[in-house]
């Protein structure tokens, strides 16, 4: 049984004072019910997650107690994707018809602050100063550059590229471009890293209605089917996120491996995906997501890069929203805001930040603490 | 002269005139970890044993924490006296590389493949005046 989905919907991120997490994602299910064409008690089931907004499935206080299973998603910030694959496995198995994946939050400013026995680490590595992703970030592309020559200007442009595609973007929080001196000068947070080449914690909501592919035109004339959903969690070797220690000898991480299964579940390849969202909650990220992902060889970005091959109209468009960096990042909504963006390009619908050439297959990444990672392909 | 405590039971030798970081090695398929578990990550084995872990190592990649972190850290600093701290992966031979901090914070005297010494230093003084020890990675001079 194939899926699709048939209903998308997102409250703006950025800051809303006026609303509650949960008010946000009872916005974006609203939305995405009406994008369907049907009503709440229609949905069979939901899969739902929220980092620091309560539990997800509190939207039926909002939204009518139809009784349907509502189940929470945890999975860091690969909440929205690991919310995603459950939805289609349950379709998939043939046990529902038609159901809601919702994500939404609302953070305090500033950097996440995570709790080491939450991971099973010791609460003396939080206490000297070390359980901070943001560390890990610039460790991991601080190597990167060493061993693959990347420019700090090419950090820079990354961002540059996000602020320009969230300018063009009415649900993005940062709406003004940011010059490259600007984004290099700005204040220093984990060497090589700037306050600008960094995304925020921040707000918001999405909604996706997802259902049987065969009965997909019932709700709409644009349905996108979901070709591919994988999630993966790190093996023996790879280099993560808050580990105290690592292998002498390394293997790939969990996004090559989730790549690599999505890949081979839509038969498809790098080559044959038309615009992708590549998490990127700093700029260094989003560099080394275009490898791991398969895009191109380690290296490689510094050329394709420099040359704006991965712009809306480029030969790789990546981030065409505006990515985590000019989003910000509510946890649980993150990554389901990547398919909301790819299904909106899949329709042509995605206005001033639409990539040009009719896209046709669409490709999403979330990699999370403490190691895993979720990948999706989407195609009209 | 005050009472030095260790930041956590079992990271490292302590008290010791040569202190040392403490790993622990599967018997099964040798892959070494720190801090000691009681199994192995690799290959699930059960079967590890406690060892002292290399004191000098080269720097595998490193950054500098520029800003004062929340809630867990916990230092003796404030926000007017905190100094941006370096931490960094130690590369040790025949073990495993392991995450420290490291007593030099100038990204100009930093660079991967350097050489650096695991180093035992008071890291916070308690209400009590007890010296808090942790491990930190020193550049060779």
């Amino acid at each position: 049984m194939d899926v699709a989905i048939v209903g998308i919907g997102m409250h703006p991120f950025g800051r809303t004072p006026s609303r509650s997490g949960l008010q946000q994602g009872a916005y974006a299910a609203r939305l995405a019910l009406q994008d369907a064409g049907i009503e709440w008690r229609d949905i069979q089931f939901a899969f739902g997650g929220s980092a620091s907004s309560g539990s997800a499935d509190a939207l039926v206080n909002e939204l009518g107690l139809t009784g349907i299973p509502f189940i929470n998603v945890a999975n860091g910030c690969a909440t929205g994707g690991s919310s995603l694959i459950s939805a289609f496995n349950a379709i998939k198995s043939g046990e529902y018809d038609i159901g809601m994946v919702s994500g939404f939050d609302k953070h305090d400013r500033g950097a996440f602050n995570a709790d080491p026995k939450e991971l099973g680490i010791g609460e003396w590595y939080g206490e000297v100063g070390m359980m901070m992703t943001t560390q890990f970030f610039a460790m991991k592309i601080q190597k990167y550059m060493h061993d693959y020559g990347i420019s700090t200007d090419t950090l820079a442009k990354v961002s540059e590229k996000a602020f320009i595609n969230g300018s063009k973007n009415p649900n993005a929080w940062r709406r003004e471009p940011v010059s490259v001196e600007e984004i290099a000068n700005s204040t220093m947070v984990n060497n090589p890293l700037t306050k600008f080449m960094f995304c925020s914690p921040a707000e918001g909501g999405v909604a996706l209605v997802l259902c049987r592919a065969d009965h997909a035109t019932r709700y709409t004339d644009t349905p996108v089917y979901l070709k591919a959903a994988t999630m993966k969690s790190r093996r023996f070797g790879s280099f993560e996120v808050f580990a105290p220690s690592q292998a002498l000898q390394q293997v790939d991480g969990p996004t090559v491996d989730a790549s690599k299964a999505a890949f081979e579940m839509a038969g498809a390849g790098p080559k044959d995906m038309d615009v992708m969202q590549l998490q990127d909650t700093e700029v260094g990220a989003e560099i080394m997501h275009m490898a791991e992902n398969g895009f191109c060889a380690h290296g490689e970005q510094e050329a394709l890069i420099q040359s704006g091959a991965t712009h809306i109209g480029g030969s790789m468009p990546i981030n065409t929203d505006g990515g985590c960096l000019a989003n910000g990042e509510p946890i649980g909504a993150s990554g389901l805001r990547q398919v909301y963006e790819n299904v909106l390009q899949l329709r042509g619908q995605a206005g001033e930040h639409q990539v040009p050439g009719d896209p046709k297959l669409a490709y999403t990444h979330v990699y999370g603490a403490p190691g895993i990672s979720a990948v999706t392909i989407l195609q009209r | 002269m005050s009472n030095q405590v260790a930041i956590a039971e079992g990271l490292f030798t302590w008290p010791s005139a040569k202190p040392a970081l403490l790993g622990s090695r599967c018997k099964q398929c040798g892959i070494a970890s720190f801090p000691a578990a009681e199994s192995c990550m690799a290959c699930s084995g059960q079967d590890v044993a406690i060892e002292e872990l290399p004191g000098r190592g080269t720097l595998w990649t490193w950054t500098v924490q520029q800003f004062m972190p929340k809630t867990p850290y916990k230092s003796d600093e404030t926000a007017e006296t905190f100094k941006p701290y370096g931490v960094g992966y130690l590369e040790l031979p025949g073990g495993v590389r392991v995450e420290g901090r490291l007593t030099e914070n100038d990204p100009q005297k930093l660079h991967i493949g350097m050489e650096m010494d695991v180093v035992f230093e008071t890291y916070r003084t308690e209400a009590n005046g007890d010296e808090v020890i942790s491990f930190f990675f020193k550049p060779v001079a």
